[in-house]
């Protein structure tokens, strides 16, 4: 029996990005807040010094920041006819673990959604008519407008303090941005960071070609920034240990350099680490949360009693409490009925890397960051017309010199020995010379990929492992290849003697990381009986429950997730203290 | 609200320190007073010392380590058994003017009574009257843990004779009454000349040399004069202000026990009050000492210290030394950085230090504890470097004084 302790106003599981946004904002509002975080207590000043911040073998390849696959992992399986295995080394992607959460090890780039992103499905039906949108391809609208994102992807942007140039400003298209962008009320906080000269002659042959190239907004910081918290951060040096590392410069937005700081000094928040929540409590009507059960480190279990109660873990575990708790109907792949577990997506990345003569050419990619480079957005979701492409979606296509890690960076064109003098040789000469553009690529939900609980699979509490069943499905294989073929063109003209293409393929695999930016399963959306949240990120089932993650994203775009996460972490905040509060109940009546 | 009500003390004490003596309230639960006397705690920072970490405020001490033994600061609530529960308003004013407590105990200056004996009467009966309203916390303390002959408090009769004599506080008539009362606080309250006036042989003040730092507790606490290279004379008022007030400004952030200082005492005063401690400081201008050539930039000590700096220090605190305001200070005409005594700076390099957190600056950055990879060869190399690059000049550092400081450190450990 879980010993019960005292009654909260809120608690919130997981404290990452979205758990200290709301958490403070709720706080603000004179709630008393307690946060519940599985992994251990992480900060700048104490966990990420200079000296030893950028050690590969501590945070690349032994991930001492990533999830445990002991503590919990997954199940994966490519189609529902296959049997699913767990994962026992996290490879595909790396959930975090630990205050910050995955915010701690993320790269940086901060996109804003397109406006045709929010009303996909109507989107693509005005476009080119309701037929081109294949049978199994179960992409919907999210339930909101971009209008209605833009004051919150404002508030995370100046709370990040990203770094990057507005390429439509109300309306106005500007010179150096992205002409593809929605209307931003404002400019970036901050200016664009310096470029290095691989992005430098990526964005001159892209702009020769007659593409728009722009600088990747960067919550590395081009400056020395105070935010509107009063949190103060650094600006980056380039030293090239952003993804899968924490900053030691307080330079990369995170929980820990913009949020924390001023959430900690509140009297009325309190934060319990290394908690693991068990499950979400419902009273006997199943359709009101009365808080959660979780185990400490001592293995007892405690009941935490709230009037509130937001998910805010890993996407992955967001779906999982759900599925646990009882909250909403499972996704049945059989019928296609239900809704939890449904839509899971990930994203395409494709990359091609370009190998230069060593005698003109170096790119000291030494000097990087996660977020640092130039783009163009040409190739990206609905920007080219589809009509004749037989395909839907594109990606964001950067070059993003993110740094040269000295065990695992191992750039050698194709046809080089495996090992000896001939690798030897082709390891010096393609090191300094050789540079990757990349295009992260939309992901859109199919039938047949999902969620579930694994049938057989428990984690070391004996709950049953979250099941992953997906492929990359047809659509996004064709454009994939396509995006790809235009990537290759650039980096030809950029002077490459080689340029290496390699566009996502299936079967999707678990080993090769590819992005942590997996997404949905607990769709948002305006209607029931297509998601799990109404567009203010509330259960439609229990109106007391919110899930705040990438969990939420009906599918995903070809941009990254985290500015999109962020500003939906702000708007889930102000639904609630504008209104859930003055009346709690459901806030959309469908 | 909280403001307001400090505005309203500070203004009382403003016309109390022009010396003119108003009449004592009689009334003990008169809310004016105890928040004038909880003011007067503030300022004087009484916590600092007699509370431990996450205990109850004024229950008692940590131990502080005095270069004659160790000294624990006792519990102040009015716990009859254990606090000051029987004591009267004149033993504590007795204590404070005078070093003498209850029963004609001989205090150590520990308790900065050579200070505290220019309060007010005024400033006393406020602070005793406040503390009665503490809630009373049974916690003995054994203030007295000097090893003999030190722990005879008789002694202390004869150091008094020496070197201590009861004064009232005297308001140089000359100048303005936001320097009398910046001069009130620094004195008297705040206290100040505790950690940055040099000692003597026997530990006492050496006021010849009033605020023009010291070491104290393997600290250098800095000179905080109007002198332009060792001290803040380069500061103006508003940015010393902002700098007690926020813990930051535009050089510098606070750390080691300024951080305690800025924390509990200084962040919580009055903007006027901390103007006038600022009117007053850099008002105080001792002889500039000759200030030595920097070290010639090809000298071995540089290049060394250079090549130091430029792999771990420099992403931080920039190639010129400019750091990052609010968050890496800047080590170019940084009066720490090129005082005669760079404990300080060694301790920062070797150990690390996070700077305070305030309301108004919360980011709270750390310099990171670099002696687990440095040698002290490595730290004697590149603080030399500092202290005579971008225009600094210092006498260099040698390998034997980071030794010193790295076996301190280790000791308190």
């Amino acid at each position: 029996m879980a010993r019960k302790l005292p009654h909260k106003d809120v608690v919130i599981v997981g404290l990452g990005w979205t758990g200290s946004i709301i958490a403070n904002e709720l706080c603000d509002e004179g709630l008393d807040v307690v946060a519940l975080e599985r992994g251990p207590w992480r900060d700048t000043a104490t966990d990420f010094n200079i000296g030893y911040a950028p050690d590969e073998l501590r945070y690349n390849s032994r991930q001492e920041l990533m999830l445990r696959p002991a503590q919990t992992t997954v199940t994966a399986r490519n189609n529902a006819g296959q049997t699913a295995l767990p994962m026992r080394q996290f490879g595909s992607f790396h959930p975090g673990n630990g205050v910050g959460g995955a915010g701690v090890h993320w790269a940086g780039i901060t996109w804003r959604f397109s406006p045709a992103d929010f009303r996909l499905r109507s989107h693509f039906t005005e476009r080119y008519g309701a037929q081109v949108i294949p049978d199994d391809m179960t992409i919907q609208d999210w339930g909101l407008t971009y209008e209605d994102m833009e004051p919150y992807y404002d508030k995370f942007e100046y709370l990040a303090g990203v770094s990057g140039k507005a390429g439509n400003l109300n309306g106005q298209i500007q010179d150096g941005g992205n002409p593809f962008e929605g209307p931003r009320k404002r400019e970036f906080p901050n200016p664009p960071m310096m470029q290095t000269y691989g992005p430098t002659l990526f964005a001159e042959a892209a702009a020769k070609m007659g593409y728009k190239p722009f600088p990747i907004p960067s919550s590395l910081l081009s400056r020395t920034y105070t935010n509107p918290l009063g949190v103060t951060m650094g600006q980056c040096t380039f030293c090239g240990f952003c993804t899968n590392y924490g900053c030691a410069n307080y330079s990369k937005a995170s929980a820990q350099t913009t949020v924390l700081p001023v959430l900690m000094r509140k009297s009325n928040f309190e934060l319990r680490t290394l908690c693991e929540v068990l499950k979400v409590n419902l009273d006997s009507t199943g359709k009101k949360a009365t808080g959660v059960t979780y185990v400490d480190t001592s293995g007892e279990e405690l009941e935490q009693t709230a009037d509130l109660v937001i998910l805010c873990a890993f996407m992955l575990d967001n779906v999982r409490l759900m599925l646990l708790s009882g909250i909403g109907k499972p996704y049945d792949v059989s019928t296609g009925t239900g809704v939890v577990g449904r839509n899971f997506c990930y994203q395409m990345a494709n990359q091609v890397v370009g190998f230069f003569d060593p005698a003109k050419y170096n790119f000291n990619n030494f000097i990087g960051g996660g977020a640092t480079g130039m783009a163009i957005d040409e190739l990206n979701n609905d920007n080219f017309d589809h009509g004749p492409l037989g395909f839907l979606g594109g990606g964001s296509t950067r070059c993003a010199p993110i740094g040269a890690e000295p065990i695992s960076k191992r750039p050698t064109p194709p046809g080089t020995p495996a090992w000896g003098s001939g690798w030897k040789k082709a390891m010096r000469d393609s090191y300094l010379s050789n540079l990757s553009v990349g295009c992260e690529a939309s992901s859109y939900a199919n039938r047949g990929n999902f969620l579930d609980l694994d049938p057989t699979y428990t984690d070391r509490l004996g709950r049953p492992l979250m099941r992953i069943t997906f492929d990359f499905p047809e659509n996004d294989v064709k454009m994939s290849a396509y995006v790809t073929k235009k990537v290759g063109e650039i980096v030809r003209a950029m002077g490459a003697q080689q340029a290496v293409e390699y566009p996502r393929t299936g079967p999707w695999s678990t080993v090769p990381y590819q992005s942590t930016h997996v997404v949905g399963g607990t769709a948002m959306g305006a209607d029931p009986s297509t998601s799990v949240v109404n567009p203010y990120l509330q259960s439609w089932d229990v109106p007391n429950v919110f899930t705040v993650g990438a969990n939420v994203f009906p599918q995903n775009s070809g941009f990254n997730p985290t500015g999109t996460v962020g500003a939906l972490a702000f708007r889930a905040a102000d639904a609630i203290r504008s209104r859930y509060l003055k009346s709690p109940g459901p806030l959309v009546h469908a | 609200m909280t403001r307001t009500r400090l505005a309203i003390a500070a203004a009382l004490m403003v016309s109390a320190a022009s010396a003119v003596t108003t009449p004592a309230l009689a009334d003990d639960q008169d809310f004016t007073l105890i928040e004038r006397g909880r003011y007067v705690a503030t300022a004087a920072d009484c916590v600092a010392c007699h509370s431990l970490p996450g205990g109850k405020p004024y229950a008692g001490g940590a131990a502080l380590q005095t270069p004659f033994g160790m000294l624990v600061a006792p519990n102040i609530t009015p716990d009859r058994e254990t606090g000051i529960g029987n004591w009267t308003e004149e033993d504590l004013r007795r204590t404070l003017r005078e070093g003498i407590g209850r029963g004609g105990k001989r205090l150590y200056p520990a308790m900065p009574y050579p200070a505290y004996t220019r309060m007010t009467d005024d400033d006393i009966h406020a602070l005793w009257v406040y503390l009665q309203t503490l809630e009373p916390v049974s916690n003995a303390v054994e203030a007295n843990q000097l090893p003999f002959p030190f722990n005879i408090r008789l002694l202390m009769a004869g150091w008094n004779l020496l070197n201590f004599e009861p004064e009232n506080f005297k308001p140089n008539p000359q100048k303005s009454e936001e320097w009398n009362r910046g001069a009130y606080l620094v004195q008297a309250l705040g206290h100040c000349g505790t950690c940055h006036t040099p000692k003597s042989a026997l530990g006492a003040d050496d006021n010849d040399r009033a605020l023009q730092g010291a070491n104290l507790q393997a600290w250098y606490a800095p000179s905080i004069t109007a002198d332009k290279r060792q001290g803040i004379g380069n500061w103006s008022v508003d940015q010393l202000t902002a700098y007690l007030k926020t813990g930051a400004n535009h050089q510098s952030l606070a750390s080691g026990p300024m951080a305690e200082e800025i924390q509990n005492s200084s962040s919580k005063m009055t903007d006027a009050d901390l103007k006038a401690i600022a009117t007053y400081l850099l008002d105080q201008k001792p002889p500039e000492g000759k200030a030595p050539a920097p070290l010639a930039a090809d000298d071995a000590r540089m290049r060394t210290g250079g090549a130091v700096y430029t792999d771990t220090c420099m992403a931080c605190h920039g190639g010129d030394g400019k750091g990052q305001t609010f968050l890496f200070p800047t080590l170019a005409g940084s009066g720490l950085v090129q005082a005669d005594d760079p404990a300080t700076l060694i301790r920062l390099v070797l150990d690390g230090s996070r700077a305070v957190a305030t309301d108004d600056r919360p980011t709270g950055p750390a310099m990171p504890p670099l002696g687990w990879r440095l040698t002290d060869a490595d730290v004697a190399a590149v603080v030399t470097y500092i202290r005579n690059s971008w225009n600094n000049a210092a006498p260099p550092v040698s390998t034997g004084d980071v030794a010193k400081v790295r076996k301190t450190l280790a000791e308190a450990n």
